[in-house]
């Protein structure tokens, strides 16, 4: 098999053109994921950049990406292949119809039960698929465990089995992402067959790389405030924790009315933006506007 | 920076570096964290591909194959600092007080060598004679810049100066971490910090710039901390030997961690990991409740659906499922051995009461009283559960517990509200200070109630010794539970609804 990236700093390099900023652990994990040819399992709160990554590494290596949205009661016909029967039934109509052509039964079924009639699914698409592909399977934890079952033969053996058709390998063993927000434990199984990625808050540093690359416009001064804020908030036992996409939404905010230097005032009228429960817009506002009681006693 | 002790990086995996992963394997499953062998096997091929010398990569690539769930990352990034920390002469302590000074060029090296950029620069005056004074001022220096080489120099320097470390000692490093902060001052350093930055605005500073600069100096110095940790760490290995270390570094996983016993940076990493954990308990519920189970006959839809059949009724059809959310009482001794316990289930079933259709809440030592008041209209529950520590009135005549009182006034007070439809949680350990039991109302409850159920913080050897009567109790609940640590309690909270 011939590797996709030279090196974890290429990986992370290609990464960056893409502006998406990888950290260390991002970028090792993602080429030992193609050095391995195994899948990918991310993890982390929403609003990370899980998709993303799946996104970005499509877009580097100029693959084609096939995404897998999984719900529950996802099931086989959704996400591997179904038989399209319609089609069957015309075909067996328009037999009847030329009724000299002396078929027997056994040319009829073969002939109806193969690929033509075959409609394919995102994991058999992605088997199947001669050019390269990304296969994105996004948020894995909400089907049930037994539908998870499904996902385990394509994951460790890249192939899919049609009890009418045999076992279909894959021609080229695609990157194989999956996202999980955790709402429930994933099999032992599953997790086996993967190698796991934990994307976190990013530290401040890059953050504040993020803001610069993604927000247009901003100064650099704006993106250190917007990063050093966010932290302080991050900090504080809340809800729901600011992801980086509220992040940029905030720094876009911030931009579009034209604040240069964030003051108390601004912040506090914002935050909304930043915090999704009003207790934690409440709580983040009082933490921000109050002096810190170390502060006090200090000086 | 390399791995193995002397000598450049192999170029393919050694013979020691083979063992040293064996062993790390082997103290990861100790400290808990579940690797199957085929992980085990893909670390092995894994760490192929990385090379060696890149010690974060390495770091990540062992992570990726190994530690499939986010809440071992801190065991097993313990375990990983102590079996793959820099080694080296310098590091010994027999040879410190000699050698400290002296050997002031090896460790300057070993600073570039493993330095994220560039070295120590202008510190690189090291421990050669510094006073007391150069040290402060370079502490000053590296917080104010936040300059890594810089602070990993000041940390070489003060453990080495103060942490008084003596070989052969079996202690895990917290008292020499305790030494060494005592003497650097932090305190006073952060108060100049903010003067400091005070000078700069040139004038008032706004609480929200002063909030943010003081945020940063605190990471800083949480930075340090660090840093002096990793260093004394470092020392402990290199003159206990890695097993021994890790042996008495290893910690139970949060989710093992005994609720009676923990400590206070333990509690605030529970809390944290309680939001994670109602949602996930809430989603499963919800589930739970809607699948699996058919609603009664709809008797109309059906006949409807068999005219297509010639009116055979081939095709039953049901009702869809309404399930009664179950209702629940808390009942919780909060005293103090067993408050940390009281606080957590408290926080934990209020944050799930959405799958209930109501839940109150009483708490008590020897007397008793409903907070359900408590925790309505607020969404705050840390806030809702400091008030029931600090308004409710719980103490009826000397604040020991007295689990048959407090039984009696919830009787007396709230037992007709008991219905088929509710559920009973007890929780305490059933010490009852030898007074009676007055365990005829556990079964009064459970004659009225849906069903019973008290969860025991202490370990089950305890259980019925001394002064607990939880099998008293227990012989009339529906169910005694031990619940020590999240794992235990996840589990029971999971078969509630």
């Amino acid at each position: 098999m011939t590797s996709r990236f030279e090196s974890v700093s290429v990986v992370r390099e290609g990464l960056g053109k893409v502006d998406y900023l990888a950290d260390d652990g991002i970028a090792g994990v993602v080429f030992l994921a193609d050095r391995l040819g195994k899948p990918v399992l991310v993890e982390g709160p929403a609003g990370t950049g899980k998709t993303q990554l799946a996104k970005s590494v499509a877009e580097i290596l100029g693959a084609r990406l096939i995404r897998l949205q999984c719900y529950e009661g996802l099931d086989e016909a959704k996400a591997l292949y179904e038989w399209n029967y319609k089609k069957q039934l015309l075909r067996i109509q328009a037999e009847r119809n030329t009724k000299d052509s002396g078929q027997t039964w056994d040319d009829m079924s073969d002939d109806i039960f193969s690929s033509e009639f075959l409609m394919t699914r995102p994991l058999l698409e992605a088997i199947r698929a001669d050019d390269p592909v990304v296969l994105l399977i996004d948020e894995v934890d909400r089907v049930e465990m037994e539908t998870e079952a499904l996902l385990l033969e394509i994951l460790s053996d890249y192939q899919v089995s049609i009890p009418e058709l045999g076992t279909i390998a894959a021609k080229q063993i695609p990157l194989v992402f999956l996202t999980s927000n955790n709402t429930r434990e994933l099999s032992e199984a599953l997790k086996r067959r993967c190698l796991f990625l934990h994307i976190d808050y990013p530290d401040i540093e890059r953050e504040r790389q993020i803001v610069l690359t993604k927000v247009p416009d901003i100064s650099e001064h704006l993106a250190d405030q917007v990063a050093r804020i966010v932290r302080t908030i991050r900090n504080l036992e809340l809800k729901k924790s600011p992801s980086v996409s509220e992040t940029l939404d905030w720094a876009n905010t911030l931009i579009l009315l034209g604040v240069q230097n964030i003051t108390e005032a601004e912040a506090v009228d914002t935050l909304h933006i930043l915090l999704k429960y009003q207790t934690d817009i409440a709580k983040a506002a009082k933490e921000l506007t109050s002096t810190p009681s170390k502060f006090q006693k200090t000086s | 920076m390399t791995l193995v002790e002397d000598g450049p990086a192999p170029a393919e995996i050694g013979q020691p570096i083979l063992e040293l992963l064996n062993g790390f394997v082997m103290e990861l499953r100790s400290a808990g964290i579940p690797v199957s062998l085929t992980e085990n096997l893909d670390a092995m091929v894994a760490v192929k591909h990385i090379p060696l010398e890149d010690r974060e990569a390495f770091k990540y690539a062992l992570a990726a194959t190994m530690v499939k769930n986010q809440n071992h990352w801190k065991a097993f990034e313990t375990v990983f600092e102590i079996y793959f920390s820099i080694r080296g002469s310098e590091y010994d302590l027999k040879n410190q007080d000699d050698n400290a000074e002296g050997d002031n060029e090896d460790s300057q090296d070993e600073g570039e060598g493993e330095g994220e950029g560039e070295g120590p620069g202008s510190g690189g005056g090291g421990g050669r004679q510094m006073t007391p004074e150069e040290l402060a001022q370079m502490l000053y220096n590296a917080l104010m810049t936040g300059d890594q080489g810089l602070m990993r120099m000041v940390a070489k320097v003060s453990v080495r100066r103060f942490a008084g470390m003596e070989p052969g000692r079996p202690v895990g490093g917290t008292y020499y971490l305790y030494r060494t902060l005592r003497n650097l001052d932090l305190d006073g350093i952060m108060a100049k910090l903010m003067e400091q930055a005070h000078e700069q605005v040139g004038g008032e500073m706004t609480p929200l710039e002063q909030r943010l600069a003081n945020d940063e100096y605190e990471a800083r110095v949480d930075q340090l901390r660090k840093e002096i940790e990793a260093e004394i760490r470092r020392r402990l290995v290199a003159d206990r030997g890695v097993e021994a270390m890790a042996k008495t570094l290893r910690k139970p996983l949060p989710e093992d961690v005994d609720f009676m016993h923990a400590s206070r940076e333990e509690m605030v990493k529970l809390r944290r990991a309680i939001y994670p954990l109602t949602r996930k308990l809430a989603v499963r519920l919800q589930r739970k409740r809607l699948h699996g189970r058919r609603g009664a006959l709809d008797f109309r839809n059906t006949v409807r659906h068999s005219l297509s059949y010639g009116g055979v009724p081939a095709e039953p059809k049901f009702r869809r499922p309404r399930p009664k959310k179950p209702e629940i009482m808390i009942v919780a001794d909060i005293s103090g051995s067993v408050a940390a316990f009281a606080r957590f289930t408290l926080h934990l079933v209020y944050a799930i009461s959405g799958q209930f259709s109501r839940v109150r809440a009483f708490v008590f030592i020897d007397g008793l009283d409903e907070v359900t008041k408590f925790f309505e209209g607020t969404e705050d529950i840390i806030d809702a559960v400091h008030r029931v520590n600090t308004e409710a009135d719980v103490v009826w005549v000397d604040g020991h517990s007295d689990y048959g009182h407090a039984f009696e006034v919830f009787w007396e007070r709230y037992g007709k509200e008991i219905t088929p439809r509710t559920t009973v949680l007890i929780l305490g350990d059933a010490r009852n200070n030898y007074h009676s039991s007055q365990s005829w109302i556990i079964k009064e409850i459970r004659s009225k109630a849906r069903s019973v159920f008290w969860l025991n913080p202490e370990p089950r050897s305890y259980w019925d010794t001394g002064d607990s009567i939880v099998g008293e109790y227990g012989q009339y609940c529906n169910g005694t539970f031990e619940c020590r640590n999240l794992r235990q309690l996840e589990g029971f909270v999971d078969n509630l609804a």
